[in-house]
C-alpha cells in the first residue's frame, strides 16, 4: 500500500490538457492530407495509390472531377508520396469530426492539358472545417446531463484498431472522466453510442437492437474510416459499410484509428448535438427508438 | 537419405512430386485428398506439429480444390507443405478433426467457405458462417465479392442444450460490457462454477480473405494491417514477407532491422497493456492506470517512428516506407529506459499484492496436454508448456542475428500467462537494443518491381499473440489469387473453453483477458 502511494506521488499528474490547449503530438504524426488544389498538377497518381478509394478521379473530355472523401481516408500518406508536385502534403490536423457525411467530401473540377495534367482549377466544394470545441463543452455537459455523459461502445465489426484508442480514453493520460464522461456496460444506461465498423452482416441485428435499447435523446458517433464508410472493406457480401447504413449517425470521426484526442473532439462535438436534440424534444417522455431507418 | 526422399520412399503411390522452389518450404503434392497417413507419419514418427490446414479453389484452371497441410518439425527451420487435391466432382476430403482437435474449426471453415465436405467430422456444424446464412460459399471463385445476400432468417445460432437439475445457461454478447470485440459466449453453470462454455465467433467476418483476391497487391498491404488492428505491423509484415518470398524481392538489411524493432515495439505496447488489464480485471485498478501510462509512452514512440501510434502505414513490400533520422533513433533508447524502469515498478506493485496474486494463481488453468492437443500457440501456449516461437524456430527479419530467451512455463494459469508477458517485455527490450546497436546503414526499401503471377509462398511471424501465418498465390495484373490468413487466435479460442471449466463466471473476464485473443483476426 505504501509502495502504491509512494509511486502515485512520485509520478504526479499524467493527464494531458487537451482540448484546453492544443495536443502535443509527434512531429511525424500523419493527420489530414491537405490538397493545395491550385498547385496540384495531377490527381491520378494519388487516386491510384489510395488504398481505400477515398480519392477518386474521373475525366470527361477535358474536365477532370476529383472527389476526396476524408471519411474513408486511412491517413497512410500514399497520396502525398505518389504526387510529385506540391499539391498534396500530410498535415498534423486531426480534429476532423463533422456532423454530416457530406462535409467530409471535398470535390474539385479541373480543366486539363493534353497530357492529362491539370490546367486550371475550375471549382471546388466541401472538405472538413474543424469546429472549435474547447472548454465550453464541459459546461454543456454539466448543464445538460448533470456532470455525466454515459457512453456505450459498440464494435459492429471493427478490426480492434479503433477499440484500442477508445480504451486509451480511459487511461490517466487521456482520462475522459475529467469531462464527466464514462463508458457504461449497457445501452440502457447510455446517452451516446460510439460505434466502430464496418457493420458486418453478422452484427447488423445486434447494432439495431443496441440502438433500440438506448433511451432518447441519444446521439450516435461513427468512429473511424470503417465506421464512416466501410474503410478499406467497403461494402461486400459480409460488410454493410458504414454505421449510417443501419442506424442514423450524428457525428463522424475520421481516422484509422482516430487518435484519442480526435475521438475526444468528436465526442465533444456530439455533446453539442445532444443538447440541441434535447431542446427539440416533444415531451419529457422517452419516445423510444421506433425510427430505425435504412438509409442509403 | 533426406527426409523428403524418405517420405517419397514411404508413400510411393501417394506422393506425386516434391517441389522445392522455395527454400525451406518444400511442397509435397499428393495424388488425392487423403492426407491422413502422411499426417500420422509426420506427427508420430517425426514429432512434427500440424500448424494449419486451409483450402484454395482451383476448379476453373485445374478442376480441383487444393487442401494445404502445413507441418512444423521441432528443431528444423523448414516447413513442409502437403498439398492434397480434392476433385470438384467429389467435393469431399477425410476429416482428421476427431484425432486432431487442433483443426476442428479450420476444417469446418473450409466446409463453410468452400462448400467441400470434411467427411466424418465429429461436429460438422457451421463455424465460419452463422446458422442464419443462406447456402453460399464465399471463397469459391464463382461467388462474387459484392454479392447481395437476402435478409437472414431463422436463428443466428443453434446451441447444444445443457440439461440437468439446477443447470442454467447464461448468454453473453455479442455486445459486451467492456470495450472489446463482439462474440457470443453461452455459459452453462451450476451455481457459480462454469460447467461448459459454448463460443460463437465470426461476428466480425467482413470478407477479408475474399477481398485480398480483389485488391491490387500494393493496396492489399493496408488490408493486411486491418486483419487485427492491435497486430497491424505483425500482420502487415507477414503479408509483405509472403509477397517478397513469392516475387524474390530481397529486403535490405536496414529494413530487416527496422522491422524487428517495430515488431518488438508492437509486442511491448500490447504486453504492457495486457499486464495492466489482467490486474484491473481482478480489481487492481491502479496497476492498470500505470500500465496505461507506460503504454502511452510506447505508442508515442511508435508515432515518432512511423507516424502512427499503432504502427500503420509503415511496412511495405520490400522493406519499410520511411527511414529514421538520428533524432528518431535516439527517441527509442530514451523512451525504453523510462519504460523499463516504470514497468519494473508496475510488476513489483502487482507481485507485492497478495490479494491480486491470489486471484490470478490457479485460475483458468490450461493443462499442457490439453494445450498440445488443441495446438495452442503464442503466449497462451508458452504458459502451458508449448515451447514454440517463430522468431527462434523460423527466424525472419533480423531475429537470426539477435539473442533472446523464450520463456516457457508449465502451470498454465492466468498468472503464468501474465508471467510470460512480463518475461517477454524484458526480452523485447533486449532485442530492440541489440537491433538498434547493429542497425545497418543503407537503403530501407527494395526498388518496386512487378510481382510475377502463379507464385506461392508461406510466411510466419511471431506476433505478440503468437504465430501468424500468411500464404499467398499471386495472380495476373498485380493481384492475388488467394491469401490465407491464420491468426493465432483461431487455435486458441477452444483453449479458453478448456481453461474456464470449473472456474466461476466472475473469473471469466480475467481468464479471457489473459489469453487476449483477436476476434477480428479469427473472423476475418
Amino acid at each position: 500500500m505504501f509502495r502504491i502511494l509512494q509511486k502515485t506521488f512520485r509520478v504526479g499528474m499524467a493527464t494531458k490538457d487537451y482540448p484546453q490547449v492544443s495536443a502535443r503530438i509527434a512531429e511525424q504524426f500523419r493527420g489530414r492530407p491537405v490538397f493545395d488544389l491550385a498547385a496540384w498538377r495531377d490527381a491520378r497518381p494519388a487516386a491510384a495509390a489510395c488504398p481505400t478509394g477515398a480519392i477518386k478521379s474521373g475525366d470527361h473530355g477535358i474536365v477532370r472531377s476529383v472527389a476526396i472523401d476524408y471519411g474513408r481516408c486511412i491517413f497512410c500518406g500514399e497520396c502525398a508520396a505518389a504526387s510529385d508536385d506540391a499539391g498534396v502534403r500530410m498535415s498534423k490536423e486531426f480534429e476532423l469530426a463533422t456532423m454530416s457525411r457530406e462535409e467530409l467530401v471535398l470535390t474539385a473540377q479541373f480543366s486539363l492539358h493534353a497530357d492529362g495534367t491539370h490546367d486550371a482549377l475550375m471549382n471546388s466544394t466541401g472538405g472538413p472545417g474543424s469546429e472549435p470545441i474547447g472548454m465550453r463543452v464541459s459546461a454543456a455537459i454539466q448543464e445538460l446531463l448533470g456532470r455525466s455523459l454515459a457512453i456505450r461502445e459498440v464494435d459492429a465489426g471493427s478490426c480492434n484498431g479503433c477499440e484500442q484508442e477508445i480504451v486509451a480514453l480511459n487511461n490517466p493520460v487521456h482520462d475522459i472522466e475529467r469531462f464527466g464522461m464514462h463508458f457504461v456496460a449497457s445501452p440502457r444506461h447510455a446517452d451516446m453510442l460510439l460505434v466502430t465498423g464496418p457493420v458486418t452482416r453478422n452484427m447488423e441485428l445486434a447494432l439495431r437492437k443496441t440502438y433500440m435499447a438506448t433511451p432518447d435523446p441519444k446521439v450516435v458517433v461513427a468512429v473511424g474510416a470503417c465506421g464512416i464508410g466501410g474503410g478499406i472493406f467497403g461494402t461486400n457480401y459480409a460488410s454493410l459499410g458504414g454505421v449510417d447504413a443501419v442506424i442514423p449517425v450524428d457525428v463522424y470521426v475520421p481516422g484509422c484509428p482516430p487518435r484519442p484526442e480526435a475521438l475526444l473532439h468528436g465526442i465533444l462535438l456530439a455533446v453539442g448535438r445532444l443538447r440541441r436534440k434535447d431542446a427539440g424534444r416533444p415531451g419529457a417522455e422517452n419516445t423510444a427508438a421506433t425510427s430505425v431507418v435504412h438509409r442509403k | 537419405m533426406t527426409f523428403l526422399e524418405e517420405l517419397q520412399d514411404m508413400f510411393p503411390e501417394q506422393v506425386v512430386s516434391v517441389d522445392e522452389t522455395i527454400y525451406e518450404q518444400p511442397v509435397v503434392l499428393l495424388n488425392g485428398p487423403d492426407a491422413t497417413a502422411i499426417t500420422k507419419y509426420f506427427l508420430e514418427d517425426h514429432g512434427a506439429r500440424l500448424v494449419t490446414v486451409f483450402a484454395e479453389d482451383r476448379v476453373a484452371p485445374e478442376g480441383v480444390f487444393y487442401l494445404y497441410y502445413v507441418f512444423d518439425k521441432a528443431g528444423n527451420p523448414s516447413w513442409v507443405i502437403v498439398k492434397a487435391p480434392v476433385r470438384a466432382q467429389d467435393g469431399s476430403f477425410p476429416s482428421m478433426a476427431a484425432e486432431l482437435p487442433a483443426i476442428n474449426w479450420q476444417e469446418r471453415e473450409i466446409q463453410d467457405w468452400f462448400g467441400i465436405e470434411a467427411a466424418g467430422h465429429p461436429n460438422p456444424r457451421r463455424v465460419a458462417l452463422h446458422d442464419n446464412w443462406p447456402d453460399v460459399h464465399p471463397l469459391r471463385k464463382e461467388f462474387a465479392i459484392d454479392a447481395v445476400l437476402p435478409p437472414f432468417e431463422g436463428e443466428q445460432h443453434i446451441y447444444r442444450p445443457t440439461l440437468g437439475e439446477g443447470v442454467l445457461q447464461i448468454p453473453v454478447g455479442p455486445v459486451h460490457a467492456g470495450i472489446i470485440e463482439p462474440g457470443h459466449f453461452n455459459f452453462a453453470v451450476a451455481g457459480e462454477p462454469i460447467l461448459y462454455l459454448q463460443l460463437r465467433m465470426f461476428y466480425t467476418h467482413k470478407g477479408t480473405e475474399k477481398l485480398f483476391e480483389n485488391l491490387p497487391i500494393h493496396r492489399a498491404v493496408f488490408l493486411a494491417e486491418s486483419i487485427s488492428g492491435d497486430s497491424a505491423f505483425s500482420h502487415g509484415t507477414a503479408f509483405c514477407m509472403a509477397i517478397e518470398l513469392a516475387a524474390e524481392i530481397e529486403v535490405p538489411a536496414r529494413a530487416r532491422y527496422m522491422r524487428t524493432i517495430l515488431l518488438e515495439l508492437e509486442r511491448l505496447a500490447n504486453h504492457v497493456g495486457d499486464v495492466g488489464a489482467i490486474a484491473t480485471d481482478v480489481g487492481f485498478v491502479i496497476a492498470n492506470a500505470h500500465a496505461g501510462r507506460v503504454r502511452e509512452m510506447l505508442l508515442g514512440l511508435c508515432e515518432t517512428l512511423t507516424g502512427s501510434r499503432v504502427l500503420r502505414g509503415m511496412v511495405a513490400i520490400g522493406g519499410v516506407r520511411r527511414d529514421w533520422d538520428a533524432a528518431q533513433i535516439a527517441a527509442i533508447d530514451d523512451t525504453l529506459q523510462v519504460v523499463e524502469r516504470e514497468f519494473r515498478d508496475l510488476v513489483g506493485m502487482i507481485e507485492s499484492s497478495d490479494s491480486t496474486l491470489d486471484r490470478l494463481e490457479h485460475t483458468g488453468i490450461l493443462r499442457p496436454e490439453k494445450a498440445k492437443m488443441l495446438g495452442v500457440v503464442g503466449v497462451g501456449g508458452r504458459a502451458s508448456g508449448i515451447d514454440l516461437d517463430v522468431r527462434r524456430d523460423h527466424p525472419y527479419a533480423a531475429y537470426g542475428e539477435v539473442e533472446f530467451h523464450v520463456p516457457v512455463y508449465q502451470q498454465g494459469d492466468v498468472w503464468h500467462r501474465a508471467q510470460v508477458r512480463i518475461d517477454e517485455v524484458g526480452e523485447s527490450l533486449r532485442i530492440v537494443r541489440a537491433a538498434l546497436a547493429m542497425l545497418p546503414q543503407g537503403p530501407f526499401r527494395a526498388p518496386a518491381k512487378p510481382i510475377p503471377p502463379g507464385r506461392c509462398a508461406l510466411s510466419a511471424v511471431e506476433g505478440w499473440r503468437g504465430e501468424i501465418i500468411h500464404w499467398v498465390r499471386t495472380g495476373e495484373n498485380n493481384q492475388l489469387e488467394r491469401c490465407k490468413v491464420k491468426d493465432p487466435s483461431i487455435n486458441n479460442w477452444p483453449a479458453i473453453v478448456e481453461a474456464v471449466e470449473g472456474n466461476i463466471v466472475a473469473d471469466f473476464p480475467v481468464i479471457n483477458k489473459s489469453f487476449n485473443l483477436s476476434y477480428s483476426g479469427t473472423d476475418r
